[in-house]
C-alpha cells in the first residue's frame, strides 16, 4: 500500500491488484459506517486505488491507514445482484472469435463468471465489473459507436459494463438487459455500486422477440439525454 | 411572502442553474458540478439575503434577461457586465430591486466569462441528488435555460447585504495556477515538470464547464503503459496522450484513465472559471515533500512510501 497526496486535502491509496483495492475499499466503508474513520467527503474506488477525497484531517487519516493490514475479501462478501441478460449483442460473433469459442460458449462463460463492481464512472450508474479471466479480455472497438442503446451489456479490456442510458461508446456489445441501472425515481438511483457482486442470468431465447421491441422504445427515449 | 416565478426572456449563450454542487455520489460516477466561480455565486446570494446553497443562474459571455412575476431583489456578480432594469442602468455586484413585470438584462461581459444572477428566494427547480445544479457532463439537473423558460423562485428569507466589502479586481493579464504535484508526477519526465513550470500555456477555446484545456507545449511521459482508471478530483491536472495538460473543473468525470501530474487548489478554480480563451496561463508546480510529523501552518504533505 502506498499513499500519494492529491492536492491539499485528499489521498490516493494505491494498491498492487484490483482484489487488494476492493478489500481496502470494503474496509474503509466498514470503518466509516461504524463511525471509526476520519471524516471524508467522498470515497472513490478505482481499478487498483481508493481515492479519499476531501479529508477533514489528512495527516490523521494517513497515520491511521498506515496501521492497517487488510486481508483479502471473502468471495461471498458484499450484496449480490442478478442481472437478466439476453446474449444477443451486435459484437457477440466478434467476441466469440476473439475468445476462440462459439457464441453459446461466450454466454455460458460470461454468465458463470463471478463479477464484482470495481468502480463506477463514465456516466452516473455506469459500473466497471471485474471477474473475467485474462484470456477473455478484449480490446475496445477501433471505431466507437455514436449511440449504444441503454441496457447494452458490453466488454472492454478486463471489464464488463452495462450502459445505463443510450450514449456513444466503444465497448464490444454482447447482450441486452431490461434491468434499469439508473433510475432517479429510486433511492438509491444506481443499481450497481462499488463492491456489489453480480451474476448474469441468461434469458430464454424465446422471449427475445418480445423484449427487443421494449429495447427499441427505451432507446428512442434514452437518446434525448446526452452522455 | 410566497414564492414566484422568473421568465427567461433571453437565455444567452449558455445559462445554467447552479448551486454549491452535488456531493456524496462520486463513487457512483456523479460529478460535483455546481457554480464554477463559487465566491461569485456566494456573494450574489449574500447580496439578496439568500443562504450560500440557494441556486443562482450562471451565464456565459453574453449574459441573459429575465422578467419577474413579483417584486424581487436581484444581484449580478462574477464577470462584470452592464446591468439594466427595463433599459435603465443598474448596479453590478449590489442588490437591485426588480419590480413585478420588469426585465433584468445582464449584457455581454466586459471581462471574464461567467456572471451569476441571484434572485431573493433562490431558483427552486427540483433538487436532484441533493443539488439543483445543471451537470453538462452527465445531464443531471435542469437543462441549460432556453428563451421562454419559466423558473420557480422561493420565498425570500434573510437580510440582504450591501456590497461595501466587495473587492474590485482588474481583469488578470494571465492566469496563474499553483499545482500541488502528485499523485502521478512520477509518470512524467523531469523535463516535463520543468516545462510545466517554465513554459507559456494559454486557455484553449475548447474549454468548458468540464475542463479548462490548454494550448502550448506537450508534457512528456516517462511511463508509457496504460494507467488503471482511478478517482479524479476537481482541480486535477490530467495529461491525455496528446500531452497538453487539462484542468478538471466542476462537471469533470469522477474517474479517469490518464495520469494526473498535480492538482490546482480549489481556491484558484474561480480564476480558472473566468479565464477567456487565449489568456496566458502560468503553472506553478509545488512539490509536496515527505515528512514525518505535522507542522502547524504548513501545507499538508506526504511522500509515497
Amino acid at each position: 500500500m502506498r499513499l500519494s497526496p492529491v492536492g491539499a486535502d485528499s489521498l490516493l491509496v494505491d494498491l498492487d491488484t484490483p482484489e487488494e483495492a476492493q478489500a481496502w475499499h470494503a474496509r474503509i466503508l466498514h470503518r466509516r459506517s461504524a463511525g471509526r474513520l476520519v471524516p471524508v467527503r467522498e470515497i472513490v474506488p478505482g481499478e487498483k486505488t481508493v481515492l479519499l477525497y476531501g479529508i477533514g484531517d489528512a495527516d490523521a487519516m494517513a497515520a491511521e491507514l498506515r496501521q492497517w493490514s487488510v486481508p483479502p475479501l471473502a468471495a461471498d462478501s458484499g450484496p449480490l445482484i442478478e442481472i437478466p441478460v439476453r446474449y444477443d449483442g451486435a459484437d457477440l460473433p466478434a467476441v466469440a472469435d476473439l475468445w476462440g469459442v462459439t457464441q453459446d460458449e461466450v454466454a455460458r462463460i460470461h454468465s458463470t463468471t463471478h463479477h464484482r463492481v470495481a468502480f463506477c464512472g463514465f456516466a452516473p450508474g455506469f459500473a466497471y465489473l471485474l471477474g473475467l479471466e485474462e484470456r477473455c479480455h478484449v480490446p475496445r472497438k477501433a471505431e466507437p459507436r455514436t449511440s449504444v442503446p441503454a441496457g447494452s451489456v458490453a466488454l472492454a479490456g478486463p471489464y464488463t459494463g452495462i450502459y445505463p442510458r443510450a450514449s456513444p461508446g466503444g465497448w464490444q456489445l454482447i447482450g441486452t438487459t431490461d434491468l434499469r441501472l439508473w433510475d432517479m425515481e429510486r433511492d438509491p438511483a444506481a443499481t450497481l455500486s462499488p463492491g456489489t457482486r453480480v451474476r448474469f442470468v441468461p434469458q430464454p431465447a424465446s422471449e427475445s422477440t418480445k423484449r427487443s421491441k421494449a429495447t427499441t422504445q427505451g432507446r428512442t427515449k434514452g437518446e434525448r439525454h446526452h452522455a | 411572502m410566497s414564492g414566484g416565478k422568473m421568465e427567461v426572456v433571453r437565455a444567452g449563450a449558455l445559462t445554467t442553474v447552479q448551486d454549491l454542487g452535488r456531493f456524496g455520489h462520486a463513487s457512483l460516477g456523479v460529478p460535483r458540478s455546481g457554480a464554477m466561480d463559487q465566491p461569485a455565486h456566494r456573494l450574489a446570494n449574500r447580496l439578496v439575503g439568500n443562504p450560500a446553497d440557494a441556486a443562482t443562474m450562471e451565464t456565459t459571455l453574453t449574459g441573459m434577461a429575465v422578467r419577474a412575476t413579483r417584486p424581487v431583489l436581484v444581484a449580478v456578480t462574477g464577470a462584470p457586465a452592464p446591468v439594466r432594469v427595463d433599459g435603465r442602468p443598474a448596479a453590478w455586484a449590489d442588490p437591485v430591486y426588480l419590480p413585478a413585470g420588469a426585465v433584468l438584462d445582464v449584457g455581454t461581459v466586459t471581462s471574464g466569462l461567467r456572471s451569476y444572477v441571484a434572485v431573493s428566494g433562490g431558483i427552486t427547480v427540483p433538487s436532484v441528488l441533493g443539488s439543483r445544479s445543471t451537470d453538462l457532463l452527465s445531464g443531471l439537473g435542469p437543462a441549460p435555460l432556453q428563451d421562454g423558460d419559466i423558473l420557480p423562485v422561493g420565498a425570500p428569507g434573510g437580510r440582504p447585504m450591501r456590497s461595501d466589502t466587495v473587492a474590485w479586481q482588474a481583469p488578470p493579464s494571465e492566469l496563474v495556477l499553483p499545482v500541488l504535484l502528485g499523485p502521478r508526477d512520477d509518470w512524467f519526465t523531469r523535463a516535463a515538470v520543468d516545462t510545466l513550470a517554465s513554459a507559456r500555456f494559454s486557455v484553449s477555446s475548447k474549454s468548458n464547464r468540464i475542463a479548462l484545456r490548454t494550448d502550448g507545449p506537450v508534457l512528456e511521459r516517462s511511463v508509457h503503459r496504460e494507467m488503471a482508471s482511478e478517482g479524479m478530483v476537481v482541480g486535477a491536472v490530467q495529461v491525455p496522450p496528446e500531452g497538453r495538460p487539462v484542468v478538471f473543473l466542476a462537471d469533470s468525470p469522477t474517474t479517469g484513465g490518464y495520469p494526473v501530474i498535480g492538482v490546482v487548489p480549489e481556491s484558484r478554480l474561480a480564476a480558472a472559471a473566468q479565464a477567456v480563451p487565449g489568456l496566458p496561463i502560468r503553472f506553478s508546480p509545488i512539490r509536496q515533500r515527505p515528512r514525518r510529523s505535522a507542522r502547524p501552518g504548513h501545507a499538508y504533505s506526504l511522500g509515497s512510501d
